[in-house]
């Protein structure tokens, strides 16, 4: 585990005594906007708590009053206000449940849309740092753990705080003496409540962040399955996950441990409060300073404390386990862009293709922001590409050149110097603008679910059918696809399914091609695509290319030799440049590999 | 609905736990019956009485009560939690052994998103009705058959008019299940499409930030999010017709009790008393009532899931091990395809056509042909991750299908495609195929595949982690890893799928030097695409479309077979011939043989 990970842990770890407010409140700012469903929601919630608590009310008087008398029109008019009663509990319970879920819903819908335009504005450097499956968890089970609160917490909450206050009202109006003596016991319960109310958040954190590490373990093993199948790993990656898998469902009974305690507390404690009023009250009934009839009217309302207290108690966990949720989404939302648009960016204008590295120094280490300078992964590095050149960047495995093409793009931001594109400094221009122009093949084509023809539209959404075609057919890859069971709608299982890895190539270069970008940047684009096709790539690539500047990493040097600039790169730097004849002439590191290929041949 | 019962079988271990959270929660609502009897009893034989010793232990009686009713209180959340903990703990396990055993052609059309939904929100569907839901349920249906039985003994009259209006309830919340349950599936699948969207953007992200598609996937995200907002309102939407409903119908049996009963007091045919009695234990039927219809929308969805959840456990393994399938002895490395044909499950093309080729133990093969023409599907089948449409793989004489999986791909070493690190430290995953490897050996196997190097300067060494979260590996360094990987099984038969595309030449020829050494003695298959990782293979199947056309070494085939003479001379006119080196600069004699070669060739083509 890196350093920043257990940098990490330590943050959820430790008590923020502020952050269970200031969640809480934030919290409620999501549902700011829905206050008039939410006053209405109140509304309901009085409504039906009074209409639950008038009909035993007016059963009671049917019986004393007119089925005792006989009356059968007042027995009929009792019945019929009954039934008026019942349909408005009927509404109003309705109408409470519906306007709350509604309302909820609509909070997780926005919140899962800002978590994941969210996402969109973090750079590349944050993906480095965060597993896709801990981010999946907070998307999804973290925001789920909210609904629980927002469909039903909130309003079992509202209705408990109201029924609790209406008691509370009756107590002091009854005797203020007995009320005081009851209520005693409050600060208690809530010294009582408070403290394991840290407790389980503390437990609640440790649930959600073992969830996020069973996701983590599930993104990862899923995606990897097949080399575990092939590796005969079944087993020990079986154990691994139900180690995962037994910390999570540990977390989540520590957690219960605690909150169900809290139930039973303040079971206790209200009763309590009882023997406190059967106590002090006997003693004044017998003493003759209240009469029994107060003392026992009073005993009634305090066994109706109970009620709330026990629907309060389940909303608490709920709640607990919700702030803890929260925490985390708030987290991420919290996370500072590292890499966005400067205040005062430019859009880039049309690109002419003059590109320029100025004294670029990068290390990973630093575009994470964890200070400490790390091993340069390039090291004052100075190109300058004229407009239309095709320029190679050749060197070993782990020279950098990678990382050379993705500051072009702005992936990452230099350490140190510059990175210019007609003269503009990238980041200077809006990232959108810039990378719109860009047409990049990386290394690991992607494919996502949906369509061939959907996949290469990707670079350019508003082309046609034919347009799409086109591209295909300039990389070559029109053919297999028309061979394909449903063509250009063949739908892709997950990065391409059964293509092969060369015709996932083909489709990611299609779509770059279709993309009509100002500089084309090719990562060996065609690596694993067999040596007759890329031939004809080149030859399409060459008449698509004119007069655009393009980058080209290749270890083919077939793709290199007709580069109008090669540079060589090694161990971060650039070691030498020139054009193939040139450096083969200078019979530096270039004329070596040059010359290891043919003695491999 | 049967997907529930079925469910609740993985509580069967647990049954202790469960049968005690039952039991107390059976308690607490017997103290909840007694404390008020307790209360009434302090307050007419204490206070009216005036009795202070009534008083004191009615007290201290109602305090031990709460007592009682706060442990059993407790014990019934705590171990209804852990039971339905432990039941999603088995689900999630079983699921998780599910998928690593499914085979490629599963996997090929799933989707990581989809999957991990099932294992983690399905999952908490099903624990949460196996957890508070199933024992609420039991209390429920006992408090309901309890106060049913107490209402026809009182008055059967009487109870059974409001008995009358459970069939109407019942039926309401059977039609509230029937209708929710569908709605409850398509909420699951939309949270897994949602997921996938989700999990695509993370696994692509460069493609997605390179294209500068963020605003296309925000819409794409959000058209998902607001489908899964619609469905999720449809459900509320039944369910709001429907719960309130049911206490409205049961109102109104109230109404007919008050009504009638009260009707038969004033006739004198029911005393007061008697009358006051039964409307009191109505409400006992109330509370219950209350219960099992909020528990219905639970039970619906928890079935949606537990329905999804089976499903993956269901689903077939097209590559097992058959009945009697016998353990492959260590093998000699005779690598036979008897008129193989190989279909994609859902495709309408062969991938293989009749593909027969023998094999040597110790040969080494190299599988060339056009991007697509079926050469990973070739090797895909040697180590069963596909089953053949027809005719036979043999390995020593062993249909693959006849021996044990375990056996096989034991003995197998490939480097897929697609090099997949996992988040660990290098030396992990290079004894990821044999976790028990020395340090030593994992060198050895890293120095082999021309890795040993770049490990030492990482940070940490082998130690330095890899993977999702650990440092950035180029293309190669990946590759180099993933072959170290395969070396270090010390495989009878080793495959390589163009394993070396992201090396550089030099690095290349470092590592084909060590395979030279490696493969003596072992059957290897290696696909590249650069003549010179094939020349030196003693068999060449060169593919077409999916057929093998031409099989020989390469001396042979440059005479014999024009695509192959094609393929070689192209590459060579790239490298070599195009332009004229001057002779002079280069001082190895590899280029001189080479272009001696190459102009043998020419004659021939």
């Amino acid at each position: 585990m890196g350093m920043h990970s257990f940098q990490r842990l330590l943050e959820l770890e430790e008590e923020r005594p502020h952050a269970r407010r200031v969640t809480a409140r934030r919290l409620l700012a999501y549902l700011k906007p829905f206050w008039p469903y939410l006053a209405l929601v109140m509304l309901f919630v009085v409504l039906s708590s009074a209409a639950f608590a008038t009909a035993p009310y007016l059963i009671g008087l049917a019986i004393d009053q007119f089925i005792a008398a006989g009356d059968w029109a007042g027995l009929g008019r009792i019945v019929l206000l009954l039934g008026i009663v019942y349909f408005v509990a009927l509404v109003t319970m309705g109408g409470q449940i519906y306007l709350m879920g509604w309302a909820g819903q609509h909070v997780l819908a926005r919140l899962r849309r800002e978590v994941f335009d969210k996402l969109h504005t973090l750079g590349l450097s944050y993906f480095d740092r965060h597993d896709a499956g801990d981010l999946m968890s907070r998307l999804t089970n973290d925001i789920d753990v909210l609904n629980q609160l927002l469909s039903n917490g909130l309003v079992q909450m509202i209705g408990g705080l109201f029924q609790l206050a209406g008691i509370v009202v009756a107590m002091v109006l009854l005797s203020w003496q007995l009320a005081l003596a009851t209520l005693s016991i409050i600060p208690v319960m809530l010294v009582v409540a408070n403290i394991l109310a840290r407790r389980a958040r503390a437990a609640f954190r440790k649930t959600r962040r073992t969830i996020g590490d069973v996701s983590v373990e599930l993104e990862e093993k899923i995606s990897g399955v097949r080399v575990a199948q092939a590796f005969h790993r079944e087993q020990i990656d079986r154990q691994r996950f139900a180690e995962l898998n037994a910390a999570n469902r540990d977390a989540n009974v520590s957690a219960v441990g605690i909150t169900s305690a809290f139930a039973p507390a303040m079971d206790v404690l209200s009763t309590l409060a009882m023997a406190i009023v059967i106590g002090v009250g006997g003693s004044l009934a017998l003493s003759s300073l209240l009469t029994v009839g107060v003392v026992v009217a009073f005993l009634r309302y305090v066994q109706m404390f109970f009620r709330p207290v026990q629907e309060l108690s389940t909303v608490y966990a709920v709640l607990q386990s919700a702030l803890a949720a929260s925490e985390r989404i708030f987290d991420l939302l919290d996370e500072r862009p590292d890499l966005s648009d400067a205040p005062d960016a430019q859009p880039m204008p049309p690109i002419r293709g003059h590109v320029v590295f100025d004294h670029v120094h990068f290390s990973y280490a630093s575009a994470s922001g964890n200070g400490s300078d790390g091993p340069g992964v390039l090291n004052d590095i100075n190109l300058r590409v004229e407009p239309g050149q095709v320029v190679a960047i050749v060197g070993p495995t782990g020279a950098g050149k990678t990382t050379l093409v993705s500051l072009l793009a702005r992936f990452y931001d230099v350490t140190r110097g510059r990175v210019l594109i007609d003269g503009l400094d990238v980041r200077q221009v809006t990232l959108a603008s810039l990378r719109q122009q860009l047409g990049i093949v990386p290394q690991d084509s992607f494919l996502f679910a949906g369509s061939v023809a959907e996949n290469i539209r990707y670079g350019r959404l508003t082309a046609t059918d034919q347009e799409v075609e086109e591209a295909a057919r300039a990389v070559g890859a029109h053919e297999f696809i028309v061979n394909l069971p449903d063509g250009y709608q063949t739908q892709l299982g997950e990065r391409g399914g059964t293509l092969s890895q060369g015709q996932r190539q083909l489709i990611s270069l299609a779509r770059a091609v279709l993309a009509d970008p100002r500089i084309l940047i090719l990562d060996e684009a065609t690596a694993h695509v067999d040596t007759r096709t890329e031939r004809a790539i080149q030859r399409a690539l060459e008449k698509l290319l004119r007069g655009r500047t393009s980058f080209v990493i290749a270890h083919r040097l077939s793709t290199i030799r007709n580069a109008d600039q090669v540079y060589v790169l090694d161990g971060g730097r650039l070691v030498e440049q020139g054009t193939h004849q040139e450096l083969l002439a200078r019979g530096g590191l270039y004329a070596e590999l040059y010359a290891r290929q043919f003695r491999g041949l | 609905m049967h997907s529930l019962p079925r469910a609740l079988r993985y509580l069967k271990p647990y049954w202790p736990i469960a049968l005690g959270a039952t039991i107390s929660l059976l308690l607490v609502s017997a103290a909840n019956l007694a404390i008020p009897q307790m209360l009434r009893y302090v307050v007419d034989g204490g206070i009216i009485a005036g009795s202070r010793a009534i008083i004191l232990w009615g007290a201290l009686g109602l305090i031990g009560l709460a007592l009682t009713r706060g442990v059993f209180n407790f014990l019934q959340s705590y171990w209804s939690e852990r039971a339905s903990q432990e039941v999603a703990f088995d689900v999630r396990n079983d699921l998780f052994a599910k998928i690593q055993h499914l085979s490629f052609s599963y996997h090929d059309r799933a989707q990581t998103g989809q999957l991990m939904t099932r294992l983690t929100s399905d999952v908490e569907m099903v624990r949460q009705f196996t957890g508070l839901g199933l024992f609420q349920f039991i209390q429920a249906l006992a408090a309901l058959i309890g106060s049913a039985t107490l209402l026809l003994l009182m008055n059967w009259r009487l109870a059974l008019l409001t008995l009358a209006t459970i069939p109407v309830v019942l039926a309401l919340l059977a039609h509230l299940v029937t209708q929710v349950r569908p709605l409850f599936e398509q909420v699951q699948a939309r949270l897994g499409r949602l997921n996938t969207i989700l999990q695509e953007n993370l696994a692509g992200i460069r493609i997605v930030k390179a294209f500068a598609r963020e605003a296309y996937e925000a819409e794409r995200f959000a058209v998902a999010n607001q489908q899964y907002l619609a469905i999720n309102l449809q459900a509320l939407r039944i369910f709001v017709t429907h719960f309130p409903l049911v206490f409205f119908v049961f109102n109104l049996g109230i109404l007919g009790i008050v009504w009638l009963g009260g009707s038969l007091a004033i006739a004198g045919q029911l005393s007061l008393g008697e009358l006051t009695a039964f409307i009191t234990y109505l409400n006992y039927l109330m509370m219950p009532l209350l219960t099992i219809g909020m528990l219905s929308a639970m039970t619906a969805r928890s079935a949606a899931s537990a329905r999804r959840i089976f499903e993956i456990l269901d689903a077939q393994v097209e590559v097992s091990d058959r009945p009697g399938a016998v353990p492959l002895p260590p093998i000699q490395g005779r690598v036979t395809f008897e008129n193989v044909s190989f279909r994609y499950l859902g495709s309408e093309r062969n991938s293989l056509s009749d593909v027969s080729f023998s094999i040597e133990p110790g040969q080494l093969v190299a599988i060339l042909g056009a991007t697509g023409s079926g050469k990973s599907t070739i090797i895909n089948l040697i180590p069963r991750f596909y089953d053949v449409t027809s005719g036979r793989v043999l390995i020593d004489g062993y249909d693959v299908r006849e021996v044990t999986l375990e056996s096989l791909r034991s003995q197998i070493g490939i480097v897929l495609q697609e090099t997949v690190l996992f988040s660990g430290s290098v030396r992990d995953n290079i004894a990821y195929g044999r976790p028990e490897a020395s340090l030593e050996e994992v060198q050895a196997a890293a120095r082999a595949a021309q890795a040993h190097e770049f490990i030492q300067q990482l940070p940490n060494g082998y130690d330095t982690i890899v993977g999702e979260r650990g440092v950035g590996l180029s293309g190669g360094q990946r590759q180099r890893i993933a072959i170290a990987r395969a070396l270090l099984l010390d495989p009878r038969i080793l495959i390589l799928d163009d394993s070396t595309s992201s090396v550089d030449s030099e690095t290349e020829y470092h590592i084909q030097q060590a395979l030279n050494q490696l493969m003596r003695g072992r059957t290897s298959f290696v696909i590249a695409q650069r003549i010179s990782t094939v020349r030196n293979a003693d068999v060449i199947l060169v593919m077409d479309q999916g057929r093998l056309v031409a099989t020989g070494t390469h001396e042979q085939l440059i005479e014999e077979n024009p695509v192959y003479a094609e393929i070689v001379y192209s590459q060579l006119r790239d490298d070599l011939t195009a332009e004229a080196v001057p002779a002079a600069e280069l001082t190895m004699a590899a280029p001189a043989e080479l272009d001696s070669k190459t102009g043998d060739g020419h004659g021939h083509a």
